[in-house]
């Protein structure tokens, strides 16, 4: 239904004018609604030939199998889409917009050469169920991938299949799972320290393991005592993440490791934070057995509003032959994928539909080649500067709950601001004003009202200065005017955002006549 | 080092304000035996213009000048410039998961829009953020159907994806739910007879592809009608998400929960992967799904906005309890697939769909011609199976020309009818007819 003019009534429409109750678009700051809620019957952004006259689908396929309609697609020229997600864009914070400390997410600069690489019709038209001779340049990438990053963590061989962190940890699991199964006995649980990421214990439940938590000691390591209480010989393996997310270095990890495998266990390296050891030192070289990696956070893969990620997983030679499939192999000069369990008896299977998330490789490999060795370690070198140079200018004005050192994130918390009833949350917010993305805040939950900022090596001194600036005017608003900083946000497009409302009544789609109120 | 902005003097600084004499001191919390001593055995550095030469070098030796004849869960199809320049908006692409709505309303919208998107095309209530991929939404469907329906066997008809079977399978070793396999029959849909007599009181779920994985619209009704009567649920998957542009919504048809990729809609095939899975489900089901939800809300001025919500299923608070221990999903893809979407639209969506339906219509007909026939009389979208002869013989002779011919049944199904000279190919938008007859043509000259 149409009115004369060719718009769509306002019931289909819906209420685009509750997006803008505030009196709508400011300056250059645009109000926009959904798609659903704009456009006109007729209209469109395809450009596409006819399709072949006289094969009408009805003669194959059962009418009752035909989608009669396909009411509710928006109906846009291609300038209007042009103009909608450039202005959804513009209310967004990213690294291209300004400094992102992300605890724990290594939010650095994405590289356009990467980007420009990925695209190259080569790569990106390939089809993975291409001839092997036909793909020879994917193959060969993705084994020189495999061994850099065998050679960056110091272990034996590499998978490139998982799609992101989790999916790492999931395989890095099974493949523990399946090691202790082949000698007769799979255990029953996971030791997970009590700094971990959430995904850990959520990984090894979606494996059936049993979680064990540990609780890290006074100085925010794990001691060897409360591994040694906890281990018994029903422990499959342990999870570690090194640094651990309070940036702090196990320190007792060589002798953890020990006291694992001495119980028949095995050491799982969460290698979420891989950036702060960067050609300095190597998990592999610790006593870990197993560790993935994250390439969206390490190795500068965009991390495009929620992935796409991927999670490789590295591992001894003992556990090399329980690898997902494919695995990338290389005979005489010639490259081919191994996808048949009747080469790889004790895979633990395929993880994924292909091969992984080779568009992530290609990114991943041009960083690499560009950095070198030595590029690989100034990385780690700089970004642990870095976080070390914020650790000591922030240090008398928020409280820094644990004194041992920082490698490449550090971890304050609120306690100074709470007599003026000031939190956390408010600190993040209020450094939004200030044009910066706020750390990760409430993690890890050791801490109370923790702020962990993890600056990466590509942002500047200046950058790391402004920041340190607004962090101290911050703290010296906690104290005279507390209740500004309870609402902020003031500058952005929008306020706080009412996030109790949004669980209890869930709007989870555009339906007709949307209200939202 | 362009990315490194540290000058001498900058790390001097830097160093004096923390108090240390050098860069290594600042690691002395490793402990010395566990540091590297050497450097890292790594190819040596590049600059831009020999890494760009390096990468094209590699490019250089994938052979793309054709667009393949090959699908199975992969779809050439042409992705308009316009959607990787919105692509590239810096602000999107270098934002991370929304954490802070405030400063990411523009990643927020475009996620509400790709759940609407997923609902509208599946006719179910609501859908996530997005997953990995189909295979691993395979997968996590049917874990969610063991935890809605506390039952623990898992039905799934020979004619769903043989790779997310595969990934089916791994996943559900770690939790000991069963895996039962139903066969398909000659006609190339999921043999009901034999679903009926696998299907029972200990179900969860009964799993079908719509369109399957040989190119057949398979009998989704009838397998949820099955599904139904038993109260288990039924998951259909989608790999070819086209089709869902023709084909009646899985959601009508009795779908509980509707996965699979929206990898046609503005993703670039890239050696499989990176692809955006999509999860859909009923309204009643959904604080057991997995992955992230954005939620429309107000701000404190009343404004819509939106947040990430229902998080007390995720791992980050729910820890081991969590309905999953997804986390980053596959944004940037679903965000690909939203613009284009939004660029298709109802017109533009029906009529890809139609010409996709089309040109493997002209396929088949060339084929025959060819004196290749079908092996499955099922109708399909827009892919089938053609008895070639010798099809990996044919997939051989063709690579020689730089044409990706199609994939060879007899990888995953051996025992097939006729399965020497099963080839599964596809016809998309970019398969105008002369190079469909270029293909038959080729396929003939089979010994």
């Amino acid at each position: 239904m149409t009115d004369p003019a060719g718009r769509k009534p306002s019931t289909e429409r819906g209420d685009a004018s509750a997006a803008s109750a505030d009196g709508a678009t400011r300056g250059l700051v645009h109000e926009e609604p959904l798609l659903f809620e704009q456009g006109a019957r007729g209209r469109t952004g395809a450009s596409l030939p006819p399709a072949p006259a006289g094969l009408d689908p009805a003669q194959e396929i059962p009418a009752a199998l035909l989608r009669p309609s396909l009411e509710g697609l928006p109906e846009l020229s291609e300038l209007e889409v042009v103009r909608h997600f450039t202005r959804l864009s513009t209310w967004n914070h990213g690294i291209d917009t300004g400094f992102y400390p992300l605890g724990s997410c290594t939010m650095k600069y994405n590289p356009r050469s990467s980007e420009a690489l990925a695209r190259l019709p080569g790569f990106a038209d390939l089809h993975p169920l291409a001839p092997p001779e036909l793909a020879q340049g994917a193959l060969e990438l993705m084994h020189q991938l495999e061994r850099a990053l065998s050679e960056i963590a110091g272990f034996d061989a590499t998978t490139l299949a998982p799609a992101a962190g989790a999916h790492g940890e999931l395989c890095g699991l099974m493949i523990v799972r399946a090691w202790h199964a082949s000698r007769g006995n799979p255990r029953k649980k996971i030791l997970v320290p009590d700094t971990a990421h959430g995904t850990n214990p959520a990984s090894s439940a979606l494996n059936g393991y049993a979680v064990v938590q540990l609780a890290s000691g006074p100085d925010g390591r794990l001691t060897p005592e409360a591994v040694r209480a906890a281990m018994d010989e029903d422990v499959a393996a342990i999870m570690i993440t090194n640094p651990n997310t309070l940036g702090i270095f196990e320190g007792h990890v060589a002798e953890i490791a020990a006291i694992v495998h001495a119980r028949g266990g095995l050491v799982y390296g969460d290698g979420a934070n891989m950036n702060a050891l960067l050609g300095v030192a190597r998990p592999g070289d610790m006593g870990f057995d197993v560790m993935q990696y994250n390439l969206h956070k390490t190795f500068a893969t965009p991390h495009g509003g929620g992935g796409p990620g991927s999670g490789p997983v590295a591992v001894k030679a003992a556990l090399a032959p329980f690898l997902p499939l494919p695995v990338v192999v290389k005979e005489g000069a010639t490259y081919r994928l191994v996808t048949d369990a009747r080469e790889r008896p004790q895979t633990i299977g395929r993880l994924r539909e292909f091969w992984g998330n080779f568009g992530m490789f290609v990114r991943a490999w041009a960083l690499l080649r560009e950095y070198g060795p030595e590029g690989v370690r100034a990385t780690g070198e700089l970004a642990v500067l870095n976080a070390n140079y914020l650790r000591a200018r922030l240090r008398d004005t928020f409280h820094l709950p644990y004194e041992a050192d920082s490698l490449h994130e550090v971890v304050f918390d609120d306690q100074r601001q709470q007599a003026s009833g000031v939190s956390t949350m408010d600190v993040a917010k209020a450094l939004i004003d200030h044009g910066f993305h706020p750390p990760t805040i409430y993690f890890p939950l050791v801490v109370h009202g923790a702020l962990m900022i993890e600056p990466t090596e590509t942002e500047s001194k200046e950058t790391l200065d402004g920041f340190v600036a607004a962090m101290r005017e911050i703290a010296e608003r906690a104290r005279t005017d507390p209740e500004a900083l309870r609402a902020a946000p003031l500058l952005p497009f929008r306020g706080r955002l009412d996030e109790t409302r949004a669980a209890r009544k869930p709007v989870l789609r555009w339906r007709p006549g949307m209200k939202v109120e | 080092m362009r990315y490194h902005p540290h000058t001498p003097e900058d790390v001097r600084a830097m160093l004096d304000a923390i108090g240390v004499k050098s860069v290594a001191e600042l690691f002395r919390s490793i402990p010395e035996p566990l540091r590297l001593a050497r450097p890292l055995d790594l190819p040596p550095a590049l600059d831009e213009i020999s890494l760009l030469a390096e990468l094209r070098r590699l490019a250089g030796r994938n052979d793309t000048r054709h667009p393949p004849f090959a699908g199975a869960g992969a779809y050439p199809h042409h992705v308009p410039p316009v959607v990787d320049q919105l692509l590239l908006r810096g602000e999107l692409f270098t934002a991370y998961t929304p954490y802070q709505p405030e400063i990411s309303q523009g990643t927020l919208q475009a996620i509400f829009e790709w759940q609407t998107f997923v609902a509208l095309l599946t006719a179910l209530d609501v859908s996530n953020a997005s997953m990995y991929d189909g295979a691993t939404a395979t997968a996590e469907a049917a874990l969610m159907a063991a935890r809605i329906t506390g039952r623990h066997e898992i039905v799934v008809s020979e004619a769903v994806h043989p790779e997310y079977r595969r990934v089916l399978a791994t996943y559900l070793r770690a939790k000991h739910d069963a895996l039962v396999t139903v066969p398909f029959g000659a006609d190339g849909r999921t043999d009901l007879a034999a679903l009926e007599r696998a299907v029972g009181a200990a179900t969860a779920c009964v799993i079908v592809g719509y369109p399957n994985f040989f190119g057949i619209v398979d009998a989704l009704p009838e397998a949820a009608a099955i599904a139904r009567r038993a109260g288990a649920l039924t998951v259909s998957v989608t790999a070819e998400a086209v089709a869902l542009g023709l084909l009646q919504a899985p959601g009508a048809l009795g779908a509980d929960v509707a996965v699979g990729t929206f990898q046609s809609f503005g993703n670039p095939l890239s050696f499989g992967g990176p692809a955006p899975g999509f999860f859909a489900t009923r309204d009643a089901y959904v604080r057991q799904m997995p992955g992230r939800i954005c939620g429309a809300t107000v701000d404190t001025q009343g404004r819509r906005g939106f947040v990430l919500t229902l998080s007390t299923r995720e791992q980050h608070i729910r820890r081991e309890k969590a309905t999953s221990n997804i986390c980053t999903n596959s944004g940037l893809c679903a965000l690909a697939a939203t613009i284009h979407l939004a660029l298709l639209g109802r017109s533009g969506l029906a009529d890809l769909a139609r010409l996709n339906h089309g040109r493997a219509r002209l396929l088949r007909d060339a084929m025959r011609r060819a004196g290749c026939d079908t092996v499955f009389p099922g109708p399909i979208f827009n892919e089938q199976v053609f008895d070639v002869g010798d099809a990996e013989a044919v997939v051989a002779r063709l690579a020689r020309r730089g044409i990706v011919a199609g994939a060879p049944l007899a990888r995953w199904y051996p025992d097939a009818p006729r399965a020497k000279g099963a080839l599964l190919c596809v016809a998309t938008e970019l398969h105008d007819p002369e190079l469909v007859e270029l293909f038959a043509r080729e396929t003939r000259r089979a010994p």
